[in-house]
């Protein structure tokens, strides 16, 4: 059951961003997210804010200079099936399919799925960990076997859930957001927030502020992209171990490239020690080799999860091996 | 505090007052009589909750009654006709996809809307379809089946 709150579905983005400064106001986007929190009793709100009335953050259009902008509000089946990022945002529509079941990606939006919250079961459960205000991340000694291997400052060890949020920090997307200051934007890339800067949020987003657009860039002919997610079982679940992959490619030498690690640490992880071994490089044996070495580099496992180190190891290698048969083949 | 909201069902409008609360699988059984909608998990896990909303199917679960209002529902009593059941309701008998028969309205919802957009699916992309929706009797092969003899008549 959940508990009560007040309901309210604005007519104008001004007029969501008055309610949401009101303490215990919150976004509720396409809520198969915030429904099971609030179920769970994660948190309290006091009033949901729908902004499903916003039509004008429905959509995927095209820019002056030629990239896209996907309004918050577009869904995760509709940026899947969308011609345009399935042709020039490969890693993106990849991503988005790999998202939970047909059901929640009909209802998920891209804001909503950027926002999520963790789902270590600590922090789900009733337990008061660290990330709700408590002392302890009960995780760091529990059942650790689907948290992070990096960036856990030795806080909090959740893994960021999202499938999209690595494909679009890999195509150096941006996050238009909008609040009582107005309009900013900021790289996918430094949206999510380390547990050593501040254990309470996931994101940093200010009180009042919503996420309305994300912006990609104008598409690259030598630009590549892939996503890959690793799970359990082949219905819905969250990466064990995912990457998502954005090369710049002349031939099958990487000119350049961003790789970003999903089931790897608290926030999309950008690995740049793949991305230095790879930058120059003929994806040959031993460049793939020294990729997979420079993937796990300074990861700090926990108890049950050391599995994961050899799982991305021979993900990487097999991502790195297929760019370079499909760069073979085309050339 | 209720509020009045308007809901299609299966083609007829209904006015109901509902709680902000309220999920719409509470209002489809609750105060529309439709038990057809299953309740299981309740947190998008299972798939029994699924109805198919503005032409796509989604757990009613995660679904707010207020955030259904002026949408157009359809749930597993839509799906006969005054000729009898639906032909993915047959081949679900026919086939014995069905046992306890608690995920069936679900499964055969997210089938259905398969069928719709993909008269002719492959078997990976039914199983697609329907990995949202849990089984815990017939281990899926029975389901696939069904869904599949259906394209193939
Ligand atoms: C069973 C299950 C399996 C799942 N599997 C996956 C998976 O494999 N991969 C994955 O990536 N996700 C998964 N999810 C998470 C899924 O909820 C998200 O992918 C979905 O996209 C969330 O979007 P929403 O619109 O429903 O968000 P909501 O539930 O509406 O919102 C989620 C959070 O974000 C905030 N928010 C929403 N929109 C905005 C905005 N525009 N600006 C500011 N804040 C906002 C809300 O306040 C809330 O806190 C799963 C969920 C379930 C229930
Ligand atoms: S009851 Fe809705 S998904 Fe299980
Ligand atoms: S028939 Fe029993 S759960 Fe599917």
């Amino acid at each position: 059951m959940m508990a009560h709150f007040s309901y309210v579905r604005p007519r104008s983005l001004k007029e969501a961003i008055g309610h949401l400064a009101e303490n215990g106001a919150r976004v509720h986007a396409g809520g198969t997210d915030l429904l099971g929190c609030l179920r769970d009793q994660v948190f309290d709100v006091r009033k949901v804010v729908s902004i499903s009335g916003l039509s004008a953050m429905r959509g995927v259009e095209q820019v002056a200079g030629g990239g896209l902008r996907i309004g918050a509000l577009t869904t995760i089946a509709e940026i899947s099936e969308h011609p345009l990022i399935r042709k020039h945002y490969t890693a993106l529509a990849q991503g988005a399919s790999e998202v939970a079941s047909p059901q929640l990606r009909n209802q998920g939006t891209l804001g909503g799925n950027l926002c999520q919250k963790p789902r270590c079961w600590y922090y789900r459960g009733e337990f008061h960990c660290m990330r709700k205000g408590g002392d302890v991340c009960y995780a760091a000694g529990g059942e650790n076997q689907f948290h992070c291997i990096f960036g856990s400052g030795g806080r909090c060890f959740i893994v960021h859930p999202s499938d999209t949020a690595p494909a679009l920090s890999a195509l150096d997307a941006q996050v238009e957001i909008t609040g009582p200051g107005g309009l900013r934007t900021m790289p996918v890339e430094n949206f999510h927030v380390h547990p050593e800067d501040d254990v309470l949020r996931e994101t940093w987003l200010e009180r009042g502020e919503i996420v309305t657009a994300v912006r990609l860039p104008a598409p690259q002919a030598s630009l590549k992209s892939t996503y890959r997610k690793i799970r359990a079982r082949r219905a819905w679940d969250f990466a064990l171990a995912g990457a998502a992959l954005a090369l710049e490619l002349d031939g099958d030498r990487v000119v350049d490239g961003r790789v970003v690690l999903s089931g790897a640490a608290p926030v999309p992880w950008r690995s740049l020690l793949v991305e230095d071994t790879i930058r120059g490089k003929t994806l040959d044996d031993r460049t793939i080799d020294a990729a997979a070495d420079a993937v796990v580099k300074g990861a700090r496992p926990l108890a049950k999860n050391k599995y994961k180190l050899p799982l991305f190891r021979g993900m990487i290698q097999e991502e790195l091996r297929r760019i370079h048969q499909s760069a073979g083949a085309d050339g | 505090m209720k509020k009045l909201i308007t809901l299609t069902v299966n083609g007829k409008s209904h006015e109901v007052a509902v709680e902000p609360n309220e999920t719409l699988t509470d209002t489809l059984r609750y105060r529309l009589g439709l038990t057809g909608t299953k309740k299981g998990c309740e947190v998008g896990d299972c798939g029994s909750c699924t109805v198919v909303m503005d032409g796509k199917p989604v757990n009613s679960c995660l679904v707010l009654a207020m955030q259904a209002a002026g949408r157009t529902i359809e749930t597993i009593e839509g799906m006969e006709t005054e000729k009898g059941l639906h032909p993915l309701q047959e081949a679900f008998v026919e086939k014995g996809a069905i046992q306890c028969g608690f995920c069936s309205p679900g499964m055969i919802l997210s089938g259905k809307s398969l069928l719709e957009k993909n008269p002719n699916p492959s078997e990976a992309e039914i199983r697609g379809a329907i990995s949202g929706n849990l089984c815990r009797c017939t281990g899926y092969q029975k389901i696939v089946e069904a869904i599949q003899s259906v394209k193939s008549e």
